[in-house]
């Protein structure tokens, strides 16, 4: 493991709203290539995690490093730019824009003509669109959504918005991919569909992914090391069978 | 590859039958004023018509697409038409080409406004919801009121500005172009249906191209999930910032071209009554829908004309249409009906 | 103590701006709809006072409560007949059709009343001098009305049921509904409230400008809509607080910098307010959850 690359390092990351310590003291090392499970009971502090990852919220103690760069003046934007890419667990799509502009979005960044470009149809705009029109049908397909290419994203069944947020992170090029319960609301057959598609876009794009989930078959399925978290503390840290056989993970799910 | 291409003609369909529409009806209305026939009351309308159709598409781009409410879109307006008035006063007698100067006014009316609109949306999208929507209503009023107490003269010396009062004292020959509450005097009228015409086409082709670009799909990104766009990467604040000053610079354009229309015009002419006028153009036309907007605003901005023959019941009855309108386009029954058609429809040309 | 006098009179116009943010704010907080014909609503009121006081002579009590009966079934009928349609439409739908509402009032007035400006007839004249301050009874009463109002109204929606029913329907009107609560009956009272609320500041408004015609209601309209939302749209003591301020600056904007220009620095207090406080003085902060 230690040989690969460390994609992200996390030490005594923590953040207080109002007096109150949602998450504290969170060391977290996830390698090139890694699957990666950040579990615990509701209210652990798993999202906000998540939140502190996308600088959606500014930490109050800690360091991210992500392939070494520091993360502490980020933003949203320019953590996403840095390789940061995210769902959401209450999903948010664009929903008003087809699902093929959803990904497209994803390619803001990448996507170099400039607003005069665009206006007057230079060919610049042309050759930009068009690679973008085949990058974005090409994620589509490998996430199952081609058919749904010219549907509005929020007339989309459920499963399948989840799977647009997928490739609309993926869309912007991300070094470490964060799924906030990628499986949630979905039956046994879907999840192991969804378990293979993460497996093959980690493959495909050699990404590293940290993902939140209750599904522990996903979890243990596919995960090769797990963090559990408890009350915003870190409770046990290892593999897959290690966690399962660890007492204070056990108290901390089915209480004592 | 089959798939990619009959998006792009989805994509570009409604573009073409917009341009098709209006082109029509500029055809349409050329020849029909040519055979004579046309009221003097609805000629008269026609360079009206085209300004509202342009502040509306403006508006269209910051209410449909970029989802923010606007309240003061005729402060934009007056803006751009004040400004317009100043620089047509002053390069009358340099550039004799009423079609050059026209040009020239309405860029300079679209630059000005497009510069408010971008000072204003400093603190303006710092807000959101209703507190964003009264906001713009403010600016509109401030703009109003500073407009309303503004006096420019022009003389061989240059341009004069005061304040509050008319302390202009300017020389022989000089002119008054803003005389305070009076507004815009003395203007030399160089508006024509086909410079509106023009302006409409243009318009539509900044917004149209724009909105299927990759600022377009970032404008309407961050109406629909602000904290998601930010997190695939997309800059929220400056890319409202965009549709903001494009939609008053638009809005500007209008004025200008509102402006060359008259020799006089106050600022209380862009009240908020107007602003109200031009965001129920927007949202009975369909939010993001240009074609819609065109529409509803040559159908609304006619509408008390053709009801002239109920006189004084016209405005009375114009109340009645938009509240009917409203509701029975909200009411569900209306709703599945006409989804359940476009689907047809779409079966069909599919 | 001539500023003191100015701060009187700002006091006095802020009541009446805050007597009818109050509808607005009700009506924000219940339906969440901007009702943009809340001002005109103001004008059906003024009309109704200037013909019972001034044209059939009679008593000015009687005149106040004809105006706030008219009002407040012309507020409940307007709800039922052009709101209600459309409770799960845009916001933007409702708007536009507040706005149709607006038009409607106002050129009914034109048709059934005449575009001519009525003067409203004095009906309490007087001042109460206190050394070399002097204020006129009318301003007092106008203070004294609202301080009442809001009295009165926050114990309403406080302590009885029907209060903390509109509490719960503000909060949350799916929930509300399966708690029991009648919605349609609460959306009701409250416009009812609202537009009983705007014929009595109608009344303490053409008592102090006494000019009575079809579009009168729309500047104190605008006002009252910045008030409302300059103190936290929704909520009733920032309605109230708002009103105020607004009075208060506006009339010693008029007294001490320009009276053309007390427009915009109303507005641009507010836009700075809102700067700093981005949801009004007591408005609620909503975070939103990721």
């Amino acid at each position: 493991m230690e040989n690969r690359e460390k994609v992200l390092e996390v030490r005594g990351l923590g953040i207080d709203f109002g007096g109150l310590t949602a998450v504290n003291d969170l060391d977290l090392d996830i390698y090139q290539g890694e699957i990666y499970g950040l579990i615990g009971p509701n209210g652990a502090g798993k999202t906000t995690v998540f939140n502190m990852l996308t600088k959606v919220y500014q930490p109050s103690r800690g360091t991210i490093r992500l392939c070494g760069q520091d993360m502490a003046k980020l933003n949203p934007v320019t953590a996403n730019i840095a390789g940061v890419a995210r769902t959401f667990q209450n999903i948010r799509l664009f929903n008003k824009l087809t699902v093929l502009d959803n990904v497209k979005t994803g390619m803001h960044n990448s996507i170099s003509y400039g607003k005069l470009a665009a206006v007057l149809r230079l060919p610049s705009y042309y050759k930009a669109e068009k690679e973008a029109d085949e990058k974005a049908m090409e994620l589509l397909t490998i996430l199952g959504l081609d058919q749904y290419a010219d549907t509005e994203a929020g007339n989309l069944p459920y499963g399948a918005q989840r799977r647009l947020e997928i490739a609309r992170a993926l869309a912007t090029n991300p070094k470490l991919l964060l799924l906030d319960e990628p499986a949630a609301g979905m039956n046994p057959q879907e999840t192991e569909e969804l378990m293979a598609m993460i497996r093959k876009v980690r493959d495909y794009f050699k990404i590293s992914v940290l993902l939140i989930e209750h599904d522990m078959k996903l979890v243990m399925g596919i995960c090769e090391r797990i963090t559990v978290l408890n009350f915003g503390q870190l409770l046990a840290q290892g593999l897959p069978a290690e966690i399962q056989s660890n007492k204070e993970v056990i108290k901390a799910y089915i209480g004592e | 590859m089959k798939l990619l291409k009959s998006l792009l003609n989805q994509r570009t369909r409604s573009r073409t039958v917009t341009f098709a529409l209006v082109i029509a009806a500029y055809i349409g209305v050329t020849v029909f004023k040519a055979s004579g026939n046309m009221t003097r009351m609805v000629s008269s309308l026609l360079v009206p018509v085209c300004c509202y159709i342009v502040a509306a598409i403006g508006l269209n781009l910051n209410v449909g697409f970029s989802g923010e409410l606007n309240l003061g879109q005729a402060g934009f307006m007056s803006v751009g038409g004040f400004t317009a008035a100043i620089v047509n006063g002053l390069t009358l007698s340099m550039i004799p080409n009423d079609i050059i100067r026209l040009i020239l006014c309405i860029i300079a009316g679209a630059i000005m406004a497009g510069f408010v609109g971008w000072l204003i949306s400093i603190p303006v999208l710092k807000l959101e919801g209703d507190y964003l929507a009264i906001v713009t209503l403010a600016f509109g009023q401030i703009i109003m009121s500073l407009l309303n107490n503004l006096y420019v003269g022009v003389d061989k010396a240059g341009v004069h500005f005061a304040f509050m009062t008319n302390t202009l004292s300017l020389q022989e020959g000089g002119k008054m172009i803003v005389s305070g509450p009076m507004g815009v005097t003395g203007n030399t009228m160089i508006s024509s249906f086909t410079a509106g015409f023009v302006l409409i086409l243009v318009s539509l082709f900044i917004v149209f191209n724009l909105m299927y670009s990759k600022e377009g799909r970032a404008i309407q990104a961050c109406r629909d999930n602000k904290i998601a766009a930010e997190t695939v990467g997309i800059r929220v604040s400056s890319t409202k910032t965009l549709a903001f000053v494009l939609s008053s610079a638009l809005g500007g354009a209008a004025g200008a071209l509102y402006m060359m229309n008259y020799s006089s015009v106050a600022a209380t002419k862009f009240d908020f009554n107007t602003s109200i006028l031009i965001l129920v153009y927007v949202v009975l036309g369909g939010l993001g829908n240009m074609t819609g907007t065109v529409i509803a605003t040559t159908v609304l901005v006619m509408l008390p004309e053709m009801l002239r023959f109920l006189s004084s019941y016209r405005m009375l009855v114009y109340a009645i249409v938009l509240i009917v309108m409203m509701i029975i386009t909200n009411n569900e029954k209306v709703l599945s009906a006409t989804e359940s058609f476009r689907r047809k429809m779409k079966k069909k040309g599919a | 103590m001539a500023f003191l006098s100015y701060l009187i009179g700002g006091l006095g116009l802020g009541s009446v701006y805050a007597i009818i943010a109050l509808g607005y704010s009700m009506v924000y907080g219940i339906a969440k709809m901007l009702n943009f014909a809340h001002g005109d609503v103001i004008m059906v009121g003024a009309f109704m006072a200037y013909f019972a006081i001034s044209k059939y002579h009679l008593p000015v009590l009687v005149g106040v409560v004809l105006a706030v009966v008219v009002c407040t079934i012309l507020g409940v009928v307007i709800e039922r007949l052009a709101y209600k349609p459309l409770r799960h439409a845009s916001s933007l739908s409702v708007l536009i059709t507040a706005i149709g509402v607006s038009y409607f009032l106002q050129n009914s007035a034109m048709l059934l009343w005449g575009t001519d400006t009525k003067i409203f007839p004095t009906v309490l004249s007087g001042s109460l001098t206190v050394g070399s301050l002097s204020v006129p009874y009318l301003t007092l009463i106008t203070i004294l009305t609202c301080i009442v109002i809001m009295i009165v109204l926050t114990l309403f929606i406080n302590r009885t049921k029907t209060g903390r029913a509109m509490r719960a329907c503000s909060e949350d009107k799916g929930a509300a509904a399966l708690m029991g609560i009648n919605v349609n009956r609460i959306i009701s009272i409250t416009f009812a409230i609202g537009s009983g609320l705007a014929a009595i500041a109608s009344i303490l408004l053409v008592a102090t400008y006494p000019s009575v015609y079809p579009t009168l209601g729309s500047m104190p309209g605008i006002k009252a809509f910045t008030a409302a939302v300059f103190g936290g749209i929704g909520s009733i003591p920032g309605a109230f607080l708002g009103g105020l301020v607004l009075g208060v600056v506006e009339n010693l904007s008029r007294a001490y910098i320009s009276t053309q220009l007390s427009d915009a620095i109303v507005f641009m207090v507010l836009i700075v307010v809102l700067l700093i406080k981005p949801t009004g003085l007591l408005g609620k902060k909503v975070n939103v959850k990721v």
